[in-house]
């Protein structure tokens, strides 16, 4: 999982290429044509910012502007509402998936309460023998994998749903389970051969064999690309021979089966040169030559085993690729992409089972001859750790629902609950330790050793700021190639009509202030038309700053990272307003008996999250401060780094 | 003797973990969006049944709950357990609390004798009313021996030994088969129904029956009056010497 942080590389590469060769981030305007979406700069900016499906379905059509995305968040950037994703809320089960989930949940709530003992494990530094065999029995090795080949054969929602309860209570052993089947043997599942499959899935699901993911090296971190891990294949071309070594792999030391990133040597076909290109490769531990360092010490999630791989001469079989030949960073994006739904479930329910301990000493401590919970203190805190939760699970099961729905366009939307998820299980859990004080603070409770293994939610499976440029760029590049095709329709007025019309019309009213006519109206509840209003306006502003920031820099808005950065919290704002929209909405029709509640949930982010993105979007647009204010943290760090530190003397003089 | 046949009673209860809440107008407890579960003694006995079956002593399991439809997902997690067919005996919502160990035992000994059972494995008691008869009333109706609070269980051919938990010791019966064993808490430490056996266990068969079909009338003579929360505890007092705590007790009439 620690190699996952491959999105980091993303942000880089994307920001070495701008520089190096401007050209080549074209494709973010959308100024190349077609065919220019397999050249290099493209493959940088789209495949490895995860847009995989968006690639492949840009490269079937003549103009980009042919291509409509689903995606809800796209959407947002265009200053369009794209419902399709979000509203109404999705239920996916059928009657027998939703039976079969209740059986589920049961046995293994009742193994995590009765059988998991997460201090032992986090003493121990590993998860106890006892409760491993106990999670192979119950099946929790391969939730995803088809029954047929052994495992549970579960779809993401109902993946999510146990994935909950695994983070209510042992983030650690979450890791465990997710390094192995969520990014460790995915790739055999999304991109295996029948072959493959067949020999590797059963034992895997039985948890026989544990499997790990292998990307990130001593000196490839957020550089994916820069990986020096080689696979050269043999002149008989039966296999393939592997040298390197990985860092920071989860279950490294533990595991049998490792997807590995390596670069092999790709000849093109047309010019004949040879390039180097990243391959995935299924590689067993039995092949010889792969060993593993010691378990690092760590922060947090301490039962995870995290080591250091080493391949010296593997000989991996040519069958043994995963995926194409040169295509390994769509394997690894894809990967990635399909597992982030997981983090936001399981922290939700880390939230949830957090938000119970906060509940109950709030409900039981007497201070000042009153119950705690009775103060606004208190009160504020509880509730917005409700928000915060409500948020999240809403996101999970919504991005969950949207990938077995079929819909490919969600990249933005899991990276957005990814970070989001990290984020509020923070939040949540500090303010936890806030309301229990001093209590908080000691280790029976166990809320921080929570704490401890949330810090690295934050990190892995691409930093948080990474995937914030990820979610930026991503928004802005589809707007971006709509800016582009609007621009050759003005060379062609009479021939884009429609096209100039809608779009040109609707850019026109929204510079004017008239507004674009936008609305929730009918599609979330009544009672919700308040903040339904809310987050059109904050979307109408959005994209009316995004759409002159790119006019503005064009194809140079990747090297506006304080900028980036603000659109992408905005956008991460604004998305959620649109998910708890839409759950709450579908609660209060159906009359569920928390459907109040629920209003009050997403009014108080409704509210909150409209004048932040109101205050951030009036800050960009018109404030001159704003420029200021960039250029010193800018002015401030480089002193700071010429200095080694802080750069100022201590107000004593010495 | 692996043609023995083993018929298991499992009981749809409140889940030991829900904090029980009276309905106001007092003729029961609320069992609406509560959750539900597997009464904790019939998983003994489902556990007892499935060993006695690995260890090929027992030829089938067959596991049967008398309720409403619900009752079928206790059902299928006996079968995640590894029991082998269910038998549901549906009697409606409406009349389920009808359904005392009188009517019960009467159902499960009319399937006994279909069935064709050796071993009727039954918890204790349930959790819910607490009333301990089932097995013994089942053992009167077939005229079978009973062993009753097993802490160990152990068969050769057709002899039954049974340890079973008395007051101050343990007794050691032994009875021949057909018998009626119900399960004390430290028979055994039930297995947990695991994914891939729950996933198997909906292949199984789960067979829907009317009380009527098998020849049992489950009307009730007895009808609740009230049902009430236990009382609350009252405050207690501090005293400050030992003659004041013995004049308070001769005041209270204690001694």
């Amino acid at each position: 999982m620690w190699a996952a942080e491959m999105v980091h590389r993303v942000g880089l590469q994307m920001l070495r290429q701008g520089r190096a060769s401007p050209q080549s981030c074209c494709s973010l305007l959308g100024v190349k044509s077609a065919q220019n979406y397999t050249d290099k700069a493209t493959e940088v900016v789209l495949d490895k910012m995860g847009s995989v499906s968006s690639t492949a379905s840009a490269k079937d059509k003549d103009s980009p502007s042919e291509v409509k995305s689903k995606s809800f968040a796209v959407g947002m950037f265009k200053g369009q509402l794209t419902t399709e994703q979000v509203f109404p809320y999705p239920s996916v089960l059928n009657e027998e998936q939703m039976q079969f989930l209740k059986e589920l949940v049961g046995p293994v709530s009742r193994f995590f309460e009765e059988v998991n003992d997460p201090a032992k494990n986090d003493s121990l530094e590993k998860v106890e023998d006892s409760t491993m065999q106990g999670l192979k029995e119950l099946g929790a090795f391969g939730l995803q994998v088809p029954s047929e080949l052994g495992g549970v054969g579960l779809c993401n929602t109902q993946y999510a749903r146990l994935v909950e309860i695994v983070g209510m209570h042992d983030l650690a052993v979450g890791i465990v389970l997710g390094a192995h089947q969520s990014i460790g043997f995915k790739g055999i599942l999304l991109f295996g051969t029948d072959a493959q499959k067949k020999k590797y899935l059963p034992k895997l699901a039985s948890g026989e064999n544990l499997a790990a993911f292998c990307l990130t090296e001593p000196s490839s971190g957020s550089d994916a690309a820069s990986i020096r891990t080689t696979a050269v294949p043999s002149s008989c071309g039966k296999y393939y021979t592997l040298n390197g070594s990985k860092l920071w792999i989860s279950n490294g030391g533990l595991a049998e089966i490792f997807t590995v990133f390596a670069k092999t040597p790709l000849k093109d076909a047309s010019s004949g040169a040879v390039k180097e290109k990243i391959t995935a490769f299924v590689v067993e531990r039995s092949f010889g030559g792969v060993t593993n360092g010691p378990g690092e010490k760590k922060m947090g999630i301490k039962a995870s085993n995290t080591a250091e791989v080493y391949f010296d001469g593997v000989q991996v079989p040519t069958e043994n690729v995963l995926g194409e030949v040169g295509g390994g960073f769509k394997v690894a994006m894809h990967i990635l992409n399909n597992g982030r739904f997981g983090m936001a479930a399981a922290l939700a329910g880390t939230m949830k089972s957090i938000i119970a301990k906060a509940v109950d000493h709030a409900a039981n401590r007497t201070q000042f001859g009153d119950k705690i919970h009775n103060f606004g203190l208190i009160q504020e805190k509880l509730a917005r750790m409700a928000v915060l939760q409500y948020v999240t699970e809403s996101m999970a099961y919504l991005v969950s629902s949207n990938m077995d729905q079929g819909f490919k366009d969600f990249q933005i939307e899991a990276a957005i609950s990814k970070i989001f998820g990290s984020e509020a299980a923070w939040t949540v859990t500090d303010e936890c330790i806030q309301i229990m004080g001093g209590m908080g603070f000691m280790k029976e409770p166990g809320v921080e050793k929570v704490l401890r293994d949330l810090r690295i939610f934050r990190i892995f499976e691409g930093t948080n700021d990474i995937l914030r440029l990820f979610v930026a760029l991503q928004g802005c590049m589809d707007k971006g190639k709509e800016l582009t095709s609007l621009g050759k329709a003005l060379k062609n007025p009479f021939g884009n009509a429609g096209l100039l019309l809608g779009e040109a019309g609707k850019q026109f009213r929204r510079r004017t202030g008239l507004g674009s006519n936008l609305s929730l109206r009918g599609i979330v509840h009544p009672d919700l038309s308040r903040s339904g209003e809310l987050a059109v306006g904050a979307l109408e502003q959005f994209a009316t700053v995004v759409e002159a920031k790119l006019i503005k820099y064009k194809k140079e808005i990747i090297n506006e990272q304080f900028l980036l950065h603000r659109l992408a919290d905005s956008a991460i704002d604004l998305y959620a307003m649109a998910v708890v929209l839409s759950r709450a909405s579908r609660s209060l029709s159906e009359g569920h008996p928390t459907a109040q509640h629920e209003k009050m949930l997403c009014d108080t982010w409704c509210i909150e999250a409209a004048a932040r993105v109101r205050e951030t979007m009036a800050s960009l647009q018109s404030d001159p401060q704003q420029h200021q204010l960039f250029r010193n943290f800018k002015g401030i760090s480089q002193a700071m780094v010429e200095k080694g530190g802080v750069v100022t003397n201590n107000p004593l003089g010495f | 003797m692996a043609e023995l046949r083993a018929l298991v009673g499992v009981k749809r209860v409140i889940d030991y973990a829900v904090k029980i809440r009276v309905k106001p107008d007092k003729t029961g407890v609320v069992t609406d969006g509560v959750k539900h579960s597997m009464n904790p003694f019939c998983e003994i006995a489902v556990e007892e049944a499935v060993r006695l079956k690995e260890k090929k002593l027992v030829k089938e399991v067959i596991a049967v709950s008398c309720g409403p439809k619900q009752c079928q997902e206790t059902i299928r997690t006996a079968l995640a357990m590894g029991a082998d067919r269910g038998i549901h005996v549906e009697v409606p919502e409406s009349e389920a609390e009808q359904l005392g160990p009188l009517q019960v035992s009467r159902v499960l000994a009319a399937l006994a004798q279909k069935e064709k059972a050796g071993l009727v494995l039954l918890g204790k008691q349930a959790i819910d009313d607490d009333c301990n008869q089932t097995g013994q009333m089942t053992a009167a109706m077939l005229d079978w021996p009973q062993g009753t609070f097993a802490s160990k269980l152990s068969l050769e051919g057709d002899k039954l030994t049974v340890e079973r938990e008395i007051d101050g010791g343990l007794e050691t019966i032994r009875l021949k088969l057909p018998a009626v064993v119900t399960a004390d808490l430290r028979l055994n430490e039930p297995r947990y129904a695991t994914l891939p056996n729950i996933m198997k266990a909906k292949k199984k068969k789960i067979e829907v029956v009317k009380p009527g079909d098998l020849g049992v009338d489950t009307s009730s003579r007895i009808s609740v009056l009230s049902v009430e929360d236990p009382p609350q505890r009252t405050a207690g007092l501090k005293v400050e010497t030992s003659e004041d705590l013995v004049a308070r007790l001769k005041e209270a009439g204690h001694v």
